[in-house]
């Protein structure tokens, strides 16, 4: 039981959603039918996870939050653990302030996603996926497929894609992170979005006849 | 009604019925894990697959197939052998090979139907999953290595139960079923989950390596630890009831049966009367049966009948009753009662104390009452029955009494008895709900009928249920939840005061000067009155036995064969499974051999010509297990004043479930119930 219910690790006593989360929730659950709130469960955990992220620089869903969560939308508490544990987006242990994950599916693989990992393991120290730091600043996770595979490979940063990394481009993020800087999310090679690197190379040689 | 051909049968079924279903029907056997007809269907377990012809060329599960009309399946094609070995070769990857340690041996539905689909060696070589153990409470053991996510745990508790503690998290490979946060489950049907386990999942843990089944001797027989009389299977070997399970009767018990009948045997074993006792100088002093029967005798010789009296307690058969109203009434005493807890029943009619609507009636109700009752505690498998009404048609349930979670929504109208008069005058709102509903149902527990004003309660029922439509010749919307099993059969046997007769309360406080107590200590023993000379005849050591002056020791239930009424006035038999402890003899058979001694001979000298008898004495004793629905012909209620309901709060009788007679109070798996649901708060509420 301690490896899945998070018996390792101390559990908050109390969790309740402050102002900020209570406007959140407040918001979506009238997106929903009258007695239908239960639907609005992944955002509520998504809001309980960033408000932990707000009062303890670790975003994650502890026990208590997901209680608060089925409570505030009147379903069993089990019917939360489930979505919970299923979404691997939500953290049932606590995460570092920063939380690496890696995209090693194929795409990113065959565009050097190995690399990356190496980078992220020799910058933190971290030995294996799913691994705090030991000075609690990263936790690197493995995860599937990003859905951004042109600008394979992915780093994903708490919420933000960093794409097209190598090495040096991990260490240069690790190291901007911890000076507390946020590099633009998006294209690490600079172009721009997932337009080709360097400039259009198609339809360049396209003329239009002179208009009559 | 579509017309489907299986394995060349053809059936013809209800439309919406599923492959399976059908099949059933045609009397063809489809394996299956995931699928129960009493749950919700899942579809996951793979292993029902079949071939439709002119459908997707691929297996279908025949569970989640709708048949439709000229459909033509194939259950034992090589496509389907194919299909189903695939499954099961899936199914066995991650399942551990400890047949020979595992407590389902012998009745495990993954062992049988490996038989059929096994192979006979594994092709796979890699590690197996290890899944770690749960804890769900002192009854329900789990080895969740031999899960096979079949998920009807999960769907009986969240479904049946109403009290959604189990499901699965996480996914995948890593997908565990289990509570997720540490408890014990809060249902008090939650060993069902035990029977449903088609593989060694879930397992008794009182059970645990206890026994193998084929060496057990399976006798039926009724339960008594409440008043639904739920049909079960004693299972014994030698001299040692070793488990129950529950028998499939639609019309009580469906196939579930309450955690307490079920665990509650290992105090069968414990503080048990297995020979008679004396007390001489103020000490019981053990003696033979002959010193015994003459205590009692030249105790009663000198006494009128009017100072000799008889209480029948909860767990009391039909034959015993009867045999000890003929005593007392060969001793000339009026002094009868079975009605230990002072509830104010009204014997004169039969439908004024049972439940007339019938446990399966409670299906077509649309409208609910329930006073001074909760029947989470009191009738658990009955409440399973109000939840899936429940469930089916929302019908609105109001309740007066304390506020608790019963698995379903209520509208909580209040504490005070007085709502009910105001129900019954119109000005309370719900009873424009329940003028409104067309079979409307009202339920009286025994926590309001033993107020002082238990009477008027009764009466404000009657009255009420004629008021709202629930008495006509069709529908029967009047019901007592009894708590006790003896109770009802008490009733029809007539075990109340005679003319001139002492009640309960009379008798305790110094009516008589000889009380016979029939296993009845379910009142404070410190009432009965100082000088009072008390025989009990019982089965367990309890608070009756140790207030009294001779003990005759019993039987209890699976230790003989009898005749119940449960709360619906269905009389059912229970059989003997083991016999009664040293010295302790059949209950009936006491009573015949002590009114020899008195030269008042009870006439009969078997179980037949007694059973004979209870015929004669009640017709309704001759129709075993048969309960005609009736409706309501005489609207007039039972006599008393509606005015005179107090005003005082209004609980049910219940207030432990795990401990509620002598046998549950002397079980160590009852105790260990109890401390496990204190400890922890009370489960969230399923109806939120």
């Amino acid at each position: 039981m301690a490896a899945s219910n998070g018996a390792a690790f101390e559990q908050p006593a109390s969790f309740a959603f402050d102002a900020e989360s209570e406007a959140e929730i407040a918001k979506i659950v009238t997106r929903y039918p009258p007695g239908r709130q239960a639907s609005a469960v992944i955002p509520a955990l998504y809001i309980a996870q960033r408000q932990m992220k707000r009062q303890t620089g670790s975003a994650w869903v502890p026990v208590k939050a997901m209680d608060a969560v089925a409570h505030r939308l009147g379903m069993p508490p089990i019917r939360v653990y489930e979505v919970a544990t299923f979404y691997f987006m939500f953290n049932t242990k606590p995460v570092g302030t920063y939380h690496l994950q890696v995209c090693t599916t194929t795409p990113c693989w065959l565009r050097g996603s190995d690399a990356v990992t190496e980078a992220c393991r020799k910058e933190t120290g971290i030995k294996g996926w799913g691994e705090t730091s030991a000075d609690g600043m990263f936790t690197m996770t493995e995860v599937e497929c990003l859905g951004a595979c042109v600008n394979a490979p992915i780093l994903q940063v708490d919420d933000d894609f960093y794409e097209d990394m190598d090495a040096e481009k991990v260490k240069q993020l690790l190291d901007a992170l911890r000076r507390g800087e946020r590099p633009t999310p998006g294209s690490m090679a600079g172009r721009q979005n997932a337009a080709p690197e360097g400039g259009p190379t198609t339809l360049t040689t396209l003329h239009f006849a002179p208009e009559a | 009604m579509p017309k489907v051909t299986i394995d060349g049968k053809e059936v013809e079924v209800p439309a919406g019925s599923t492959i399976l279903q059908a099949a059933e029907a045609a009397g063809i056997e489809i394996p299956r894990f995931c699928y129960h007809e009493r749950l919700s269907i899942a579809g996951n377990c793979r292993m029902c697959l079949v071939e439709v012809e002119k459908a997707p060329p691929k297996p279908i599960a025949s569970c989640g197939y709708p048949v439709a009309d000229g459909m033509v399946v194939h259950t034992d094609s090589k496509m389907v052998r194919n299909a189903r070995r695939g499954v099961m070769e899936f199914l066995l990857i991650n399942h551990p090979l400890d047949c020979p340690i595992c407590d389902q041996g012998g009745e495990c539905d993954l062992q049988d139907q490996a038989m059929g689909y096994g192979m006979d060696h594994s092709r796979y070589e890699e590690n197996k999953r290890a899944v770690p153990d749960k804890y769900l409470g002192p009854l329900v053991k789990t080895s969740m290595n031999r899960c096979i996510h079949c998920t009807r745990c999960i769907r009986f508790i969240t479904e049946v139960a109403g009290v959604p503690d189990l499901g699965a998290t996480n996914r995948g490979e890593h997908m565990e079923v289990g509570t997720y946060v540490e408890r014990a489950l809060g249902s008090e049907l939650s060993a069902n989950i035990i029977d449903l386990c088609p593989v060694g999942a879930l397992t008794s843990k009182p059970y645990a390596f206890v026994a193998r089944p084929w060496e057990l001797t399976k006798v039926d027989s009724i339960d008594v630890l409440d008043a639904v009389g739920t049909n079960i299977r004693v299972d014994a070997r030698g001299p040692e009831v070793l488990r129950v399970l529950p028998r499939i009767n639609e019309d009580v018990n469906e196939e579930w049966l309450g955690d307490k009948s079920r665990f509650a045997i290992d105090g069968l074993k414990r503080r048990r009367l297995d020979r008679p006792w004396v007390r001489e100088n103020g000490k019981l002093r053990a003696a033979t049966w002959n010193e015994a029967f003459a205590a009692v005798a030249a105790k009663l010789k000198g006494l009128s009948g009017d100072r000799i009296g008889a209480i029948a307690g909860d767990l009391c058969d039909a034959e015993s009753m009867l045999a000890l109203k003929e005593l007392m009434a060969g001793l000339g005493s009026p002094n009868l009662d079975c009605r230990q807890d002072g509830a104010k029943l009204d014997a004169s009619r039969r439908d004024f104390y049972t439940f007339n609507t019938t446990i399966a009636g409670i299906e077509e109700a649309d409208a609910l009452l329930i006073v001074g009752s909760n029947p989470r505690r009191e009738a658990p498998v009955l409440n399973a029955r109000i939840r899936k009404t429940w469930l089916q048609n929302g019908m609105p349930i109001g309740v007066i009494g304390d506020e608790a979670d019963l698995t379903y929504a209520v509208t909580q109208l209040g504490t005070s008895a007085k709502t009910l008069g105001a129900l019954v005058d119109g000005s309370h709102d719900f009873a424009r709900v329940l003028t409104a509903a067309k079979k409307p149902m009202i339920i009286v527990g025994q926590g309001a009928l033993r107020r002082q004003d238990g009477a008027a309660v009764l009466a404000a029922c009657w009255r009420l249920a004629s008021m709202v439509g629930a008495l006509s010749p069709e529908w029967h919307g009047f019901n007592v939840l009894h708590t006790a099993a003896a109770r009802v059969g008490a009733l029809d046997l007539g075990f109340v005061p005679g003319p001139n007769g002492k009640d309960v309360d009379t008798m305790l406080a110094g009516g008589v000067d000889a009380l016979w107590l029939l296993g009845a200590d379910g009142f404070d023993t410190a009432r009965i009155a100082a000088g009072t000379f008390v025989i009990y005849q019982g089965h367990h050591g309890d608070v009756g036995a140790a207030r009294a002056d001779v003990i005759l020791p019993g039987a209890a239930y699976t230790e003989k064969s009898g005749t119940y009424a449960n709360t619906e006035g269905r009389v059912q038999r229970g059989f003997m499974a083991v016999y009664p402890p040293g010295e302790a003899r059949e209950d009936w058979k006491i009573l015949r051999a002590f009114s020899g001694i008195i030269g008042r001979t009870l006439p009969y000298d078997t179980i037949e010509q007694l059973r004979a008898r209870l015929e004669q004495v009640n017709p309704v004793f001759g129709h075993i297990g048969y309960l005609p629905r009736f409706g309501c012909t005489d609207p007039n209620g039972p006599a008393s004043e509606v005015k005179a309901l107090a005003d005082a709060p209004v609980v049910a009788a219940v207030t432990n479930y795990y401990m509620t007679d002598p046998i549950s109070r002397s079980s160590p798996t009852m105790a260990a119930c109890v401390e496990a649901q204190s400890q922890q708060a009370s489960p969230a509420l399923a109806a939120e």
